[in-house]
């Protein structure tokens, strides 16, 4: 008997217990006064009794292989027992069902519950992250010491074609990967930080109410951009032109370079410095603006003295949070920055990332059985760590800022 | 008074600064848009050469069989180029020749085939059949090749630009609507390759979203937000697991489902099936986190009054909090959605990127997405593929501002809503 | 007389010395309220109120603000569930029966206790729907005929049909404030309640929609017993027939209306009847 078949049979079965206890509540008002509607009384047998089957047949699936492996064969079997436990728990609801039967509390305990299972997806995600990214990082720092990987300067993570081969080991120092995703967020928070928080400042404090409608919305389109979107920029428009200008200057830059990529992805959290420094700008409540304006500053005045002061701690989360984003994007890094992995300070210069790295070790052909592929893991346990570390500080700083105001 | 006046210099210099940025974010903005549209719009035409066909029955069906199975067999490819001989009669030589034909894309072939395959009466008629042209030539028409460059610049040399002017001339050459840019899978030659595998992708990948992300992430903001017990250890846990969440790097959510849809419970590589739930992961804090910004701004008197007619919690959250916090619920949602369709880190992870021709039939069917085809194409040096991607990044961005519009007006709407 | 300190110290004893002056009881009693304490959080906000409140009359209380008269009022409902902090104890007796017993369903006392609010809060829905929620959420109406008659009796006794008949289908929310807030009572009284709690529903109201109130809380007397906070002393004198008085927490007299607007008996009472603080 097959699982579909019974699971419309048993949702066919509730529709028609709906119906049974709609049934016999209505019967019950004509007389007397129900406490609940009687579509709560319907509601309760349907779903109480499939609820009930339901979890029959699945700790039956569960545990039928180690108690009674003679009848896992049977599958007819299963489909009798829980159309007899879906009809034994819908008699004994009906049965309860009377003028007091509180049939409403016990629907609305479920949708409780219902809800409550629901709200922990997020907890079970997270496990799911760390459960996928440990236990494969775990097996590569079993093949490659974590000092190595963490402390190493050599980055190659070759496949060795044959055994002799020359480095056939692979060499797993990160450093050169972590220099590269610093380069690149210094760069785009040098090109971000500034244009951001002027914006931020001037779009609160002297743009009229006309030029804020305007230029919100297309802040907003800046943001919405998807980064894919913002890495073909950098091939085809930045590249060239650092490129180019760089020969103007004498100097001979890379098609891929550690600039290009930084500066395009400052363009991109441009808007999101904007917007988080333009929420804790306000936030600074106005009679500390109104008490520097009284005495006779001018409103630069204020804003550097009062203002941004007061707003430090909210405007450094910000930072934080978007230092956090540089890190962890992969498509313009990708598409701009190059694969080769240089230990060096120079943005004119091709360098990788820890993201950029994981997605070359996975795409294309994956073994499990490589400290190749499971290098990626690895990395990806700094990367999610990293991240964590930093927007758990930022998140914190801006909340207690935000009550300091509150 | 010179104090005075130095500051008010400081002043103008600072709201100059402020100017400056603006102007700077939106001049970027500007060069953006710019050189996508101009990179891009000559993608939506592709160029077609007519060549008289003479479906020669000695060619097609000699033993004049009438059966498809056998005239499908014949040699299309000797037919086009016939026809296109017939075209260009003075060309003689061998290399010339092979140069000549290749001035018609290699679709010709199966265009021609599928014209016989749907109507064998033309079997022995002359017809005058548009073909699409080689990518060369598509540039060179639509002006992305300067053909007053020297020679040895340009990827068509002067014998080939004189067969084209030629048929300028002649009026046997012409840009029309780009359908095989909407119509078609990937494909190694530009003019022939298209969207509609991305296309498919994306909304399958989607549809899959929104379905898991958008129940589950509703009831988990009405329960945070109505139902939740205040001070419970357990709550502000799911709270803080929201919120780290929706911060960490799409990336990693790729490494999720390569180790645990992929590798645990063996699903589907490349499949939109897999992708759409790897989004869903991302983006159901994203849609926790405004929903329950929308449910805390419907005002408590609505609720209160609900409670004090005899409304259980439950009666009051459903029948009156959720039918106002709808439409900014929604607007959360789309611009969740709007991420999603941007997104493309976590796909090539789970092997969404992939050079695919077959347009997908279903949900496991091997697909790419929008966002993964760009940096797909954007690899590829070839002119005319620079000139698709930038004709794919118009279309993603013509879909996100419709979904972003829609969620600007529903924001209106719940605004209006609520007070 | 006494100066301001000396009230002040007055108020201080009187807090730790909770006697209510005048005559909690009544003859024949729809709420018993014993021994009624309110915490939020450590903070008491109600001490030892014990109250009578009588069939078909209206009771009204009074007090400065923060005096913990709405809070008492929430009581009666147990409105004040929805409050985490806070917590009540004492006995609440409706028809004989403890309703702040955890056993109690809060939900179809509600519906026996039914609140209007201190803001008109009309549902963003139709006007007949406003109404109508009630009734349906309780099965009141078996068909669209009983609901229809629950409805237009509901809004005819809140005096409001006359003026909103031809535009039922309206929104709640596009009538004026007095319409709205006489709408909040019709959406109450269609659900029968045997008592309406009332926090000052006329606060955010022009005089002439006050007044339209007023008029109505007299004719609703006859059909429920009404408990209403306000803050005007003139509005309590003109609706009610019992008045309390409450003071930082404390039940301080109660009476027949006539007699503690003109002799009150405690000196708290007098000093906010005559307008010494408020």
């Amino acid at each position: 008997m097959n699982m579909t078949v019974i699971l419309i049979t048993l949702v066919l079965l509730a529709a028609s217990s709906y119906y049974v206890g709609l049934k016999k509540s209505v019967s019950i008002q004509k007389s007397e006064k129900l406490h609940s509607a009687p579509i709560y009384h319907g509601s309760l047998l349907a779903i109480y009794s499939l609820i009930v089957s339901l979890l029959f047949i699945l700790i039956w699936r569960l545990f039928e292989n180690y108690l009674y492996p003679e009848f896992s064969l049977s599958k007819n079997l299963i489909f009798f027992l829980s159309l007899l436990v879906f009809l034994i728990t819908a008699l004994i609801v009906f049965l309860k069902i009377e003028k007091n039967f509180r049939a409403r509390e016990k629907v609305e305990n479920i949708i409780e519950i219902f809800l409550l299972i629901c709200s922990t997806v997020a907890i079970l995600i997270t496990i799911g992250i760390l459960l996928s990214v440990i236990f494969e990082a775990t097996r590569f720092f079993s093949m490659v010491p974590i000092t190595d990987f963490l402390f190493g300067t050599h980055w190659s993570p070759q496949i060795p074609i044959r055994e002799d081969q020359v480095g056939s080991s692979g060499a797993f120092g990160a450093i050169p990967l972590f220099t590269g995703t610093f380069l690149i967020a210094f760069i785009a928070m040098i090109i971000a930080g500034p244009i951001g928080l002027m914006s931020a400042i001037y779009m609160s404090e002297y743009a009229t109410k006309k030029t804020r409608d305007i230029i919100k919305p297309l802040t907003e389109i800046l943001a919405g951009i998807p980064t894919v979107v913002y890495g073909f920029f950098a091939v085809i428009v930045v590249a060239p032109f650092i490129r180019s200008s760089g020969e103007y200057f004498g100097l001979n830059i890379a098609s891929e370079s550690a600039l290009a990529a930084g500066l395009v992805m400052g363009i991109m959290i441009i808007p999101f410095v904007s917007s988080i420094s333009d929420d804790v700008i306000n936030a600074v409540p106005q009679n500390l603006k109104d008490g520097s304006l009284g005495v006779g500053a001018t409103k630069s005045e204020t804003i550097v003295k009062v203002i941004i002061p007061a707003a430090l701690p909210g405007i450094i989360g910000g930072l934080l949070l978007a230092i956090s984003r540089a890190i962890g994007e992969t498509m313009i890094v990708v598409m701009a920055a190059g694969m080769s992995a240089n230990l060096t300070a120079n943005p004119l210069e091709a360098v990788t990332t820890v993201t950029v790295q994981i997605l070359v070790l996975l795409v294309g052909d994956q073994e499990f059985d490589s400290p190749k592929t499971l290098a990626a893991f690895a990395l990806g346990l700094v990367l999610f760590f990293m991240t964590l570390i930093l927007n758990y500080v930022a998140l914190n700083i801006v909340r207690k800022y935000r009550e300091q105001y509150e | 008074m010179n104090n005075l006046k130095s500051r008010i210099a400081k002043e103008k210099r600072f709201k100059a600064y402020g100017i400056i940025s603006i102007t700077t974010a939106l001049t970027l903005l500007t060069i953006l848009f710019v050189s996508i549209f101009s990179q891009g719009y000559t993608a939506f035409q592709e160029t077609r050469i007519q060549l008289p066909v003479y479906f020669d029955q000695e060619i097609l069906d000699p033993n004049k069989t009438n059966d498809w199975n056998i005239i499908k067999k014949a040699n299309f490819n000797g037919l086009v180029k016939q026809s296109i001989r017939n075209l260009f009669p003075e060309v003689s030589g061998r290399s010339n020749k092979r140069k000549l034909y290749k001035i018609v894309s290699s679709s010709a072939e199966y265009q021609i085939r599928n014209i016989v395959n749907n109507d064998l009466s033309i079997i022995g008629s002359k017809q005058n059949i548009w073909v699409l042209a080689d990518d060369d030539v598509d540039m060179l028409i639509k002006g992305n090749i300067n053909r007053n460059l020297p020679e040895n610049e340009r990827r068509i040399d002067d014998q080939e630009l004189m067969w084209i002017e030629y048929l300028e001339s002649e009026n046997l050459i012409k840009k029309v609507f780009n359908k095989t840019l909407f119509s078609s899978g990937d494909s190694s030659e530009s003019e022939q390759s298209g969207i509609l595998v991305a296309l498919l992708g994306s909304f399958y990948a989607l549809l899959i979203t929104l379905v898991l992300s958008f129940p589950i992430g509703i009831a988990t903001a009405v329960y945070l937000e109505e139902f939740a017990p205040k001070d419970n250890k357990f709550v502000d846990f799911i709270e803080v697991n929201i919120n780290n969440l929706a911060a960490v790097p799409s990336i990693i959510f790729g490494l999720l489902g390569l180790a645990i849809f992929l590798n645990f419970f063996e699903m589907p590589r490349s499949a939109p099936l897999v992708g759409g739930m790897v989004l869903s992961l991302m983006t159901l804090p994203r849609i926790i986190i405004p929903a329950r910004a929308a449910l805390k701004s419907v005002p408590p008197s609505i609720r209160e009054g609900a409670l004090g007619l005899g409304a259980s919690n439950v009666q009051a959250v459903f029948n009156h909090v959720l039918p106002i916090a709808t439409p900014g619920m929604l607007t959360g949602t789309i611009i969740g959605m709007a991420q999603a369709l941007g997104e493309s880190a976590p796909l090539l992870i789970i092997g969404m990127v992939a050079f695919i021709v077959d347009i997908p039939q279903g949900f496991t069917d091997p697909a790419t997405t929008l966002p993964v085809q760009i940096y797909l194409w954007a690899d590829t040096p070839e002119r005319g593929f620079v000139e698709r991607t930038a004709a794919v990044i118009m279309v993603l961005l013509i879909f996100l501002v419709l979904m972003n519009s829609l969620a600007i007006y529903l924001r209106k709407k719940f605004e209006k809503n609520i007070t | 007389m006494f100066d301001n300190e000396e009230l002040l110290k007055e108020t201080k004893s009187q807090a730790l010395n909770s006697e209510t002056v005048g005559d909690i009881h009544v003859d024949d009693p729809r709420i018993i309220a014993k021994n009624i304490n309110v915490f939020y959080g450590d903070k008491p906000a109600i001490n030892n109120a014990s109250i009578d409140i009588g069939k078909n009359e209206v009771l009204a209380m009074i007090g400065p603000s923060g005096c913990g008269k709405s809070t008492f009022l929430r009581c009666l409902n147990r409105m004040n569930d929805t409050i985490d902090a806070c917590r009540v104890e004492g006995e609440l007796f409706l028809d004989n029966e403890n309703i702040l017993d955890k056993k109690t369903d809060v939900v179809s006392l509600r519906a026996k206790v039914g609140m209007v609010f201190q803001k008109p809060n009309p549902f963003p829905k139709s006007i007949y729907d406003n109404v109508a929620y009630g009734p349906k959420i309780h099965g009141m109406a078996k068909n669209k005929i009983e609901l229809d008659e629950i409805v237009f009796k509901s809004l005819d006794k809140a005096g409001l049909f006359e003026e909103v008949k031809d535009r039922l289908d309206a929104p709640g929310t596009s009538i004026s404030g007095g319409q709205q807030q006489r709408l909040c009572i019709a959406r109450t009284i269609a659900v029968s309640p045997e008592v309406i709690l009332m926090d000052e529903p006329c606060s955010a109201l022009d005089p002439i929609a006050t007044a339209k109130i007023e008029e109505l809380i007299y004719d609703l007397k006859k059909n429920f017993t009404i408990v209403i906070v306000t803050h005007a002393m003139q509005q309590a004198a003109r609706v009610s027939q019992r008045t309390a008085y409450f003071h930082l927490g404390n039940l301080v007299e109660v009476g027949p209306t006539s007699k503690i607007f003109t002799t009150p008996q405690h000196k708290l009472t007098e000093s906010y009847i005559t307008g010494r603080f408020g």
